[in-house]
């Protein structure tokens, strides 16, 4: 994008800031690291010394170890089924004319309106009226519900960015449907398809208010932390298993915002979600 | 909607004589191809969220008799809600806080968002990926940092106390009001900082030289070029923070205490412990109520700013 001279001029106060908010950010969260590596029960200054008795305790623990299967399935079936369903509400959004469209675009955007203490309480009452139980299969359904919002915005943004023409010549070409499909639309989707994964798998590994709700006797795993936080000698447990989970969720975003905004960013802005 | 999908989808096998007349109208009707392509996503949407919320309002008419559901129709918990002082004192609280953090969240936002849209040029890919890691790492661990930091021997007492600086631990740190506020601030600030930048960056940056030429100085060019210009990233910030953040109760419970207690908190325990759903039920649509409204006065008031302004 062109910008003026008064624009591409140097602003330090404003980096200065900038610098300051990055901060602000990353911070707070980087005590949870540190004091995990820390040899003493309390989390307190001085640091005592270097130890990785917390990680060793948390990698023995079976509880724990159950709660975070919970959550890997919970989250890759979730997962899962929000990219297929956001595949086929963006196919439908770009590639057909329908009247009335926007008001049904408004409805798949509602949860991300909606706090989320209502959707886990009103998941929970469903639950309990159609008789299916508080297990992994209610949570993956609030799950499914969250996601599926984030998955339509990244898939929309990539349907939308390539040329509808592609797919016709493939058509006037002999392909059929899902030939196009597979062989033109899904190669050229990939990114948003595998970015839209990424993205519900990483809100359903950390999502902690409807699992809460939803979860009954198998904990996943933010659900077991927030156990834990209850109790002041499994603090340094819930330190090193939250360490842990940042360093794989700051691996898994990086590459997943990467995959996504290197395709789609470009002249114009990003829809940002 | 549904009814159509699934005549349309009986239409899908060109056999018979009937049918074969209602494939072609499916063929050419694009609206109905697209429906049908939609229809299990709407299903999915539908089944969990708008039937459980059907339930939700049918619940808040109804009473519990311990384990079973008094199904008759009564205004009662409505009443009980309305008119017990706890739970307007705890809505108010809730609002205001939330109000709060939104205000702070998007002062916080805006400076940081310009900078990145006018500012960086050469890595604005890496500023956006730093900024949107933290708003996807987990939120229970952003508001357990804050326990960390703020407890009676946390970070700040402990190093407080190292230093020399105070002798005893401060107990005002944690379990107020204002630490559920500096908790959700921080928990929230990178929600704010892409919408706004999004807006911003949408922005056609001749219009900027525009306002110069004519005569603009930096300040002015901001406030009736910039600003009204990004309004609606602002508006979407403040939404996407505000309407959750009423209805938070772990960040209240970590680090709130007695005095820092929301309405969530509530509406929890009454699903919990309490077991009296029907008026957990009827708290819960009292809240969306509350925020449904201020969010439409806001977005009202602020398109009406907007359009004044330009």
């Amino acid at each position: 994008m062109s910008s003026g001279s008064y624009m591409s001029r140097r602003n330090t106060p404003l980096f200065i800031y900038a610098i300051l908010c990055l901060a602000f950010l990353y911070v707070p969260v980087m005590f949870l690291p540190l004091f995990s590596f820390n040899d003493s029960q309390y989390i307190a200054f001085p640091i005592k010394g270097f130890t990785l008795r917390w990680y060793e305790e948390m990698w023995h623990s079976g509880p724990m170890h159950q709660a975070l299967w919970n959550s890997i399935k919970v989250a890759a079936v979730s997962a899962c089924l929000s990219t297929l369903l956001g595949i086929f509400a963006a196919k439908a959004f770009t590639r057909f004319r329908m009247p009335g469209s926007k008001p049904v675009i408004g409805i798949i955007m509602l949860p991300l309106v909606i706090p989320e203490i209502i959707l886990g309480t009103s998941l929970l009452i469903l639950v309990n009226n159609i008789g299916l139980g508080l297990s992994l299969i209610s949570v993956t359904m609030g799950h499914m519900l969250l996601s599926v919002p984030f998955a339509v915005a990244v898939l929309i943004s990539r349907f939308e960015g390539f040329d509808k023409s592609i797919e016709e010549a493939s058509a006037d070409l002999g392909e059929n449907a899902w030939g196009t499909f597979r062989r033109i639309t899904l190669p050229l989707v990939f990114p948003g398809v595998l970015s839209s994964f990424l993205l519900c798998f990483v809100i359903s590994f950390d999502e902690f208010i409807i699992a809460f709700f939803l979860a009954g006797s198998e904990p996943t795993l933010p659900v077991f932390m927030y156990s834990q936080m209850r109790f002041p000698q499994r603090l340094p447990g819930v330190l090193a298993m939250g360490a842990a989970i940042l360093m794989v969720s700051f691996i898994v975003i990086s590459f997943a915002e990467w995959v996504r905004r290197r395709g789609s960013y470009g002249g114009q802005a990003d829809t940002g979600l | 909607m549904a009814s159509e999908a699934e005549a349309a989808g009986r239409t899908h096998a060109p056999t018979g004589f009937l049918p074969r007349r209602l494939n072609a109208l499916f063929l050419r009707s694009e609206a109905l191809r697209g429906y049908l392509l939609l229809s299990p996503t709407m299903i999915v949407m539908i089944g969990t969220m708008c039937v459980p919320i059907g339930l939700t309002i049918a619940y808040s008419f109804w009473t519990q008799d311990y384990l079973a559901m008094d199904t008759s129709f009564t205004l009662d918990n409505y009443q009980e809600a309305m008119s017990r002082e706890i739970y307007r004192a705890l809505l108010l609280r809730s609002l205001m806080i939330s109000g709060t953090v939104t205000v702070l969240t998007v002062v916080i936002a805006y400076p940081m968002a310009y900078y990145v849209a006018f500012h960086v040029h050469t890595n604005k890919l890496g500023w956006i990926i730093l900024l949107s890691i933290p708003f996807l790492t987990s939120y229970l661990l952003r508001v357990f940092a804050w326990k960390v930091i703020l407890g009676y021997e946390g970070v700040i007492n402990s190093g407080l106390i190292g230093l020399g600086l105070i002798e005893e631990p401060l107990a005002v740190l944690l379990y107020n009001p204002t630490s559920v506020i500096i908790t959700l601030t921080h928990a929230w600030a990178a929600f704010a900082i892409l919408p706004i930048f999004v807006s911003l960056e949408k922005i056609d940056r001749s219009l900027l030289e525009a306002a110069t030429d004519l005569g603009d100085g930096p300040v002015m060019r901001f406030l009736r070029v910039t600003l009204p210009l990004s309004l609606p990233g602002v508006i979407a910030a403040s939404l996407m923070i505000f309407i959750p953040t009423v209805g938070d109760y772990v960040t209240p419970d970590l680090v709130g205490g007695r005095d820092g207690r929301m309405i969530a908190n509530i509406i929890q325990a009454q699903f919990g412990r309490a077991n009296n759903w029907p008026l957990g039920a009827s708290l819960s649509l009292i809240m969306m109520l509350a925020v449904t409204i201020i969010s439409l006065g806001y977005i009202l008031i602020t398109s009406f700013l907007t359009k004044r302004i330009s």
